[in-house]
């Protein structure tokens, strides 16, 4: 994973609250067996009215989105996270994140930066005053600058050091894996095992 | 004396590899990894380009179900890339080693019927599955939770995750329910109560005693469709009901190692005095049949009630998401929920598919005939369940009542698979999830239980089967 400092792009107010999984990218999608091709998926189903905000030509090659409170919700799908990346997003900014995004956000680079509800608003209205107009967001100083206006954010500090560092999960749990099979070798006989197959 | 715990905080802690430090997460051994067709093929890809092998096949298993159609089950699957996509799950179970059930296999199905029915789902254990619905699970007293196709690999790869503790949500549930309520009816309320978005970062403890009288497969409802509310997870304690649920299925345990099964599960049950971070009550005397309006499970009123207006929501983000629900779903505040004709009814999927449910409807429709114009579809959950259903003549009540009796799989809950509604359709739908074209692009879900489907494809507008008498 590459490292994760700043980002400077074009930012998208997506007035919106609970934007769910299954609204990022719809099911049909899912189909793939890449990690990469979804940006096209990428709120499939918005993007076919007109005048939803990324058909709008001020917002190409977008790279921050700030939507309303709870997105991500529902499904577990990491391919939210793929297509919004795959789209060009660096970073989402909204005021609630649910869990499983969350978390399968900080494992592909997309940043989740949680603000007030009130600088939700302000970033909203500055967004939507300059169509197209770039932000920064800087996750050193925990903060997102729009011209005069300078957002502080929110993020879990674990989460904040794997994407400054862009470490990989695995290998630092791996980093335990004595510890692993200690705790493998006290596991209770009763605890289930799928192999060799049983039958009913 | 050890301070009292909570039931999510017994597992955790038996769980723990390695004790997180200065804000790191802990590390927790996951007991039972659930594999699928949708989530798993870019983690074994991850598997491969690293070299690393799959940790504990004795741990995995996989099974086919979000893709898999349900009808003609034996010809190849029509769709190209829904083919590729389980002939991906075949070709990585045979060159990693791990267990999976194919379509046609009688252990195949939903993967979280599979998982209870083979016995593999116990009390206290970890489950994970690259499905947010995982969540099931927790009703044996597991820990069980949905994660994401990074987490997927690294269990895969170390059979653990890097996890903070959840926080802990009781949810008590005392009365009884009358006669037409049901499990379903209680999660919708529960949602309806604390928003889908109320049980965020909570591990959700569902106890009371309207919960002790639920069957296993009442309480695996209620913990399915915890994550409708943001949960992590749902739990119930195991008891006797449990016990009796698992003992004798082909992976629980046997002889002696039942024995200190039992014994360890019985410590399980949140101690007396503990204390949780938040706490819920609801009243299963007040409780009648649910139906959600919107498109949230958080939006649901009881089915005697009205369409709300937005103007009836104090919050600006919930009126907006109101307004927004009410104009997807085509729909008129003030209008009776039971005046709204459906042109669909789908009975199944990982909440409402397994046995006591497809008993449930059938006994509303026995001996009726369907709506007309209403298309209505019952899908097993499991192929084992279908042999049971038939086993008991269901497949002939629901045939004789003129709907589809389908193979097992995920079906019409997601359109993922060749089962969807069509833009503008309007169903009644014993899943979880009523989201903006979750069962087909344009569709309108509103989510039921089983009894209240039966009633709907009766009546051909929402019902509850109280509307059949008289």
């Amino acid at each position: 994973m590459e490292k994760f400092t700043t980002v400077t792009g074009v930012g998208v107010p997506l007035r919106r609250s609970g934007v769910d999984t299954d609204q990022i990218i719809p099911a049909v999608y899912l189909k793939r067996v890449t990690k990469t091709g979804f940006d096209d998926a990428l709120f499939a189903n918005w993007r076919q009215e007109p005048e939803f905000i990324l058909n709008q030509p001020e917002y190409q090659g977008a790279r921050v989105l700030v939507a309303g409170p709870d997105f991500g919700t529902g499904s577990s799908r990491e391919h939210a996270v793929w297509a919004l990346r795959d789209y060009g997003f660096d970073a989402v900014l909204a005021p609630k994140f649910a869990d499983i995004f969350r978390g399968n956000s900080g494992k592909q680079g997309l940043l989740t930066g949680v603000i007030s509800e009130a600088d939700c608003e302000k970033l909203w209205s500055a967004l939507e005053a300059q169509p197209g107009v770039e932000l920064t967001v800087d996750l050193v100083e925990k903060k997102a600058t729009l011209g005069d206006l300078v957002v502080p954010f929110e993020v879990d500090d674990y989460i904040r050091w794997r994407l400054l560092e862009g470490l990989d999960d695995i290998a630092l749990t791996l980093r335990n894996e004595q510890a692993i099979t200690d705790f493998e070798a006290k596991r209770a006989g009763w605890r289930p095992t799928t192999l060799p197959v049983r039958h009913a | 004396m050890n301070k009292p715990r909570t039931l999510a905080e017994k597992v955790w802690d038996d769980h723990l590899v390695v004790k997180g430090e200065d804000g790191t997460p802990d590390l927790i051994y996951i007991d039972l990894h659930l594999v699928h067709e949708v989530t798993s093929p870019q983690a074994f890809d991850g598997l491969r380009q690293a070299g690393r092998p799959l940790r504990r096949l004795d741990l995995t298993i996989a099974t086919e179900d979000h893709n898999t159609p349900t009808l003609a089950i034996d010809k190849p699957i029509a769709d190209e890339t829904s083919r590729i996509q389980i002939q991906t799950l075949r070709n990585n179970a045979e060159e990693f080693g791990v267990r999976l059930h194919s379509l046609g296999d009688i252990d195949q199905g939903i993967v979280h019927v599979v998982g209870p029915q083979l016995g593999l789902t116990m009390p206290g254990i970890t489950v994970v599955c690259g499905d947010s619905h995982t969540s099931t699970h927790g009703a044996f007293g597991a820990m069980a939770f949905g994660i994401g196709t990074s987490e997927v690999e690294h269990v895969m790869a170390t059979q653990t995750l890097p996890l903070k503790a959840f926080k802990t949500m009781a949810i008590t549930v005392d009365g009884t329910l009358k006669t037409g309520v049901s499990a379903k009816d209680i999660i919708l309320a529960v949602i309806a109560k604390i928003g889908a978005n109320g049980g965020q970062g909570y591990v959700l403890e569902f106890r009371g005693s309207a919960i002790r009288a639920l069957s296993m497969e009442g309480r695996m409802t209620i913990c399915n469709m915890a994550i409708e509310a943001g949960a992590r997870a749902g739990m119930v304690a195991p008891d006797q009901t449990t016990f009796d649920y698992l003992e004798g299925r082909p992976h629980a345990p046997q002889g002696a190692d039942w024995d200190e099964a039992v014994a360890y599960w019985k410590t399980l049950p949140t101690d007396e005095g503990a204390v949780f971070d938040a706490e819920v009550l609801l009243d299963a005397d007040q409780l009648e049949p649910f139906v959600t309006w919107g498109t949230n499970p958080g939006q649901g009123v009881s089915l005697s009630d009205v369409v709300p207006s937005p103007a009836d929501f104090a919050d600006p983000n919930d009126r907006a998401a109101a307004e927004r629900a009410l104009e997807y779903m085509d729909l008129t505040p003030g209008t009776k929920l039971k005046d709204i004709p459906v042109d669909a009814v789908f009975m199944g999927s990982c909440t409402n598919s397994r046995i006591e449910d497809l008993r449930a409807f059938a006994s509303i429709i026995q001996g009726k005939k369907k709506a007309d114009g209403v298309r209505v579809m019952v899908v097993p959950g499991s192929a084992r369940v279908r042999i049971e259903a038939e086993a008991e003549g269901l497949d002939k009540i629901i045939e004789e009542f003129g709907a589809e009796w389908r193979f097992a799989g995920c079906s019409m809950c997601l359109g993922m698979n060749p089962d969807q509604l069509a833009p503008g359709e309007r169903c009644a739908s014993t899943s979880n999830r009523n989201f903006e074209g979750r069962q087909g692009k344009g569709g309108r879900t509103h989510l039921v239980s089983p009894l209240v489907a039966a009633a709907t494809a009766i009546r051909g507008t929402l019902s509850s089967p109280s509307d059949l008498e008289g």
